[in-house]
């Protein structure tokens, strides 16, 4: 395994960071998240053809970029960082990897594209209990000739912004995946209320919807999961960093009785301790990019490693985001301090794909404990 | 006991020939503060009976068992009195005591800063003596209900030449004037319960100083001990908010305005109430992981309330207090943080949603957004730890930059 970025890869990393300074000050986040679509279509056009970061882990065969999971997770990672506001995660990642996993070469050269150049903005919708992101009794059906499906899903991320849902059915009982136009008759969207604005949601009804059956056979969600899965990890590190910054920063400056709060050693403590969860978290969260790099998103070893990885990155994410609030005082629990946007994507990240303790459980079991 | 019984009844039978629930709650709290018995535990020359806290208590029990209305005590205005009654002279007592006890003046605490939060002595609002007044200048934060307060207890800088305690006196403030500006302060869970409060060149007259120039410290720390007691006191309503006729109406509009700011602090202390409800109802009761965090939740609790009982024991005893009475802050942040944790696992992807969407009408997103604040408000986690370490287990203190004259104290940059 790699513990070291390639050259290449690290002038990537710094044109995306780059492009997240400029693109996305917490200004336009508040903005942005105050909007019901949640993101500025220019940022996100300038995002997919100059930064060509949509489909960036897809083979060039499918219609992707060609890199690899290890570039997706530097992308993540920044914007985590930055937050970012864009249908990326719904659309890059959920979307892209499902259409490159479930669809036939000829499909996917068909739907990627569109999707890859932010023409097109996909999401998945799997999710249909609030326990599990992927249900062990599918309810959603197909019609026997695979062209409808009919049910319903929730927690679709980005799902109003899309215009192209590939969704979960049981055709033959067997799960399947389908492409449905988000505007076709017998699909009915309606916006949920995040706790994290900047995260948009949306519960969709399928009716007899017209559907495109995706590949020849019964779809594994495994690499579909493990791939959002890493993506998640490497974006809630991204966002640890970032209030772990903030934190030192503002513990530097601020003064009470006579002396920075930074001077004292309970703080100092307790940031030296935050650092040790983040980078903890950091190698986690790269492992498990390199994992998928090397052996691939479907075995055993790809869902321990992206297991491992979600649950000590969100512990540490939302460690980051209580002590950064609490280092603040008062000003960290206003509005008007940034603080917040973290907080909450760090509080919905926590239980998004799963709960830490679902997801070390996962970990045990891919490891055949 | 038989003196009591025949106060009780002297009282009784003065209400049932006082009491008129037609009439307005200025115009009966006015009778309450002409004859005493609304306060009946001030002193006789300010609207009291000069009774003990005791009786005072017994006489507020039977007013509320016969249905009738006592004088107000919503918000600020108690800690007003409160300090007013230990540290004014006879003409300030005069002055403000009658218009808090009958609701007419409403009353904001204006102590914290921008600057000085933790080290509230650090405050750095100025008053200047210019003639018969004196001139106000700085800002303040987190003053609960200052956007409709009449009057404000402030706190400010009188003496930058001397240690910080010391340079400090304790002002009565009319906050309706053009030199003080409010502004609502939002916070991160949506909730507007605070203000700012910006004074540019404020009067206050001189004889509106709170005891001697140089003692607001003293003067302050009555206000706080005062809040400190009040804290778990229920806020308002109770059974009279039940009750109909117009004077109940009116007491019902009172209270609801005044708890406005007070909505959310509830889900701030984590409802562990409702831990074992959204359990069963989502099916997490049977998770062996999620269940052994509910116990360990639940177990926490009860300790910290069985430990709040030993604190009170003890003081009913008239022990001194033990190590016990200053932990209980500290435990109610550990269990508002636990309990956060187990809603989020309990609720699972739902903790994702917020407002209507989000289970129990939205008070699960409202706990998840809240319990931050229950360990910085009223004095931080961190504060907590040092005075329990110096006071009760009497470690070292922390060497001191800040005991000289404050004008020499290194202060944040944005400060005068
Ligand atoms: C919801 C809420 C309600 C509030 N209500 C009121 C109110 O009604 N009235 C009022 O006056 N104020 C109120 N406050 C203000 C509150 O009292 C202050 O926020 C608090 O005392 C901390 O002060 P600060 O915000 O200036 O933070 P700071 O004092 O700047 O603290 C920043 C960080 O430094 C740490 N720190 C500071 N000093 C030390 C030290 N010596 N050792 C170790 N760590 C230290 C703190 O613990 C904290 O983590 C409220 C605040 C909140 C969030």
């Amino acid at each position: 395994m790699a513990f070291k970025l390639t050259e290449d890869q690290e002038q990537f990393r710094d044109i995306v960071a780059r492009f997240c300074r400029d693109k996305s000050p917490t200004t336009a986040v508040r903005e942005l998240m105050a909007t019901e679509a949640g993101y500025d279509a220019g940022v996100w056009q300038q995002l997919c053809a100059e930064v060509g970061a949509v489909g960036i882990h897809v083979p060039e065969a499918k219609g992707g970029v060609g890199f690899g999971p290890v570039e997706l997770s530097i992308v993540m990672e920044e914007f985590g960082r930055s937050l970012l506001c864009s249908p990326y995660f719904a659309s890059g990642v959920l979307a892209t990897t499902a259409i490159a996993e479930a669809a036939t070469a000829e499909q996917a050269n068909e739907l990627l594209p569109g999707i890859v150049s932010g023409d097109v903005i996909g999401a998945l919708a799997v999710s249909e209990d609030a326990r599990s992101f992927e249900p062990e009794r599918l309810q959603t059906v197909a019609a026997e000739d695979g062209g409808s499906v009919t049910g319903s899903k929730h927690f679709v991320v980005d799902g109003l912004n899309a215009n192209l849902l590939i969704v979960s059915a049981r055709l033959n009982n067997e799960p399947r995946l389908f492409a449905v136009d988000a505007e076709a008759a017998g699909v009915t969207r309606s916006a949920q209320a995040s706790m994290d604005p900047t995260r948009k949601l949306a519960r969709v009804e399928f009716d007899n919807a017209p559907a495109t059956l995706l590949g020849n056979s019964a779809v594994d969600i495994t690499p579909i999961y493990n791939t959002a899965l890493v993506a998640l990890a490497n974006e809630m590190v991204g966002g640890a960093q970032a209030l772990l910054d903030a934190a030192v920063e503002y513990t530097k400056l601020r003064v009470q009785f006579g002396r920075t709060i930074g001077s004292f050693q309970a703080i100092k403590h307790r940031l030296a301790d935050l650092l040790l969860q983040v980078e903890l978290a950091k190698s986690t969260a790269y492992q498990a990019a390199q994992v998928l790099a090397d052996e691939g998103a479907a075995g055993a070893k790809a869902s321990e490693a992206a297991s491992l990885a979600k649950a000590a990155c969100a512990d540490a994410y939302l460690e980051a985001a209580i002590q950064c609030i609490q280092l603040h005082g008062g000003i960290g629990f206003t509005w008007e301090n940034d603080t917040h946007l973290w907080f909450k994507r760090a509080k919905s990240s926590e239980v998004f794909l799963g709960s830490p303790n679902q997801h070390r459980e996962r970990m045990l079991q891919a490891m055949g404990v | 006991m038989a003196e009591i019984e025949s106060l009780k009844s002297e009282v009784r039978s003065w209400i049932e020939s006082n009491w008129d629930p037609g009439s307005s709650l200025v115009e009966w709290r006015t009778k309450l503060a002409d004859t005493g018995w609304g306060t009946a535990h001030w002193p006789e020359e300010y609207f009291g009976k000069g009774l003990s806290p005791a009786e005072g208590a017994e006489i507020d029990q039977l007013f509320a068992d016969m249905g009738v209305l006592g004088v107000a005590t919503s918000g600020v205005r108690m800690l007003a009195a409160a300090t007013i009654l230990e540290h004014g002279n006879d003409a300030q007592k005069k002055q403000y005591l009658r218009r808090i006890i009958t609701g007419e003046d409403s009353w904001c605490q204006l102590f914290s800063e921008p600057g000085s939060g933790s080290d509230l002595a650090g405050s750095t609002t100025r008053a200047d003596l210019d003639g018969d007044s004196w001139v106000i200048n700085g800002q303040k934060v987190w003053n609960t209900s200052a956007h409709h307060a009449d009057y404000g207890l402030l706190l400010a800088r009188t003496d930058w030449d001397v240690p910080k305690h010391q340079g400090l006196s304790y002002f009565i403030i009319d906050m309706r004037q053009p030199g003080v500006e409010v502004r609502q302060l939002k916070q991160m869970n949506g909730h507007a319960s605070f203000n700012e409060v910006f004074m540019t060149d404020a009067i206050v007259p001189r004889e509106n100083m709170l005891d001697q120039p140089g003692n607001g410290w003293q003067v302050a720390v009555t206000t706080l001990a005062h809040e400190r007691r009040g804290f778990d006191r229920i806020r308002g309503g109770g059974a009279l908010a039940q009750l109909e006729g117009p004077i109940f109406d009116e007491y019902r509009r009172e209270v609801e305005i005044d708890n406005e700011p007070y909505k959310w602090y509830p889900q701030r202390a984590g409802r562990v109430d409702l831990i074992l409800e959204r359990a069963r109802e989502t099916g997490a009761i049977d998770d062996p992981v999620i269940r052994q965090d509910i116990a360990r939740l639940l177990t926490m609790s009860q300790a910290a309330q069985w430990t709040a009982g030993r604190a009170r024991a003890a003081q009913q005893a008239g022990k001194p207090q033990g190590p016990e009475g200053s932990l209980g802050k500290l435990a109610a942040s550990n269990i508002a943080r636990l309990a956060s944790r187990v809603h989020t696992d309990i609720s699972a992807m739902d903790a994702m949603l917020t407002g209507a969407e989000s289970p129990h009408d939205g008070v699960i997103a409202e706990i998840l957004v809240s319990v931050p604040a229950v360990s910085i408000a009223g004095g931080t986690d961190e504060i907590q730890k040092n005075i329990i370490s110096e006071r009760v287990l009497g470690m070292p203190k922390e060497p001191r930059f800040d005991t000289g004259p404050f004008r020499d104290v290194p202060r944040n940059v944005s400060e005068t």
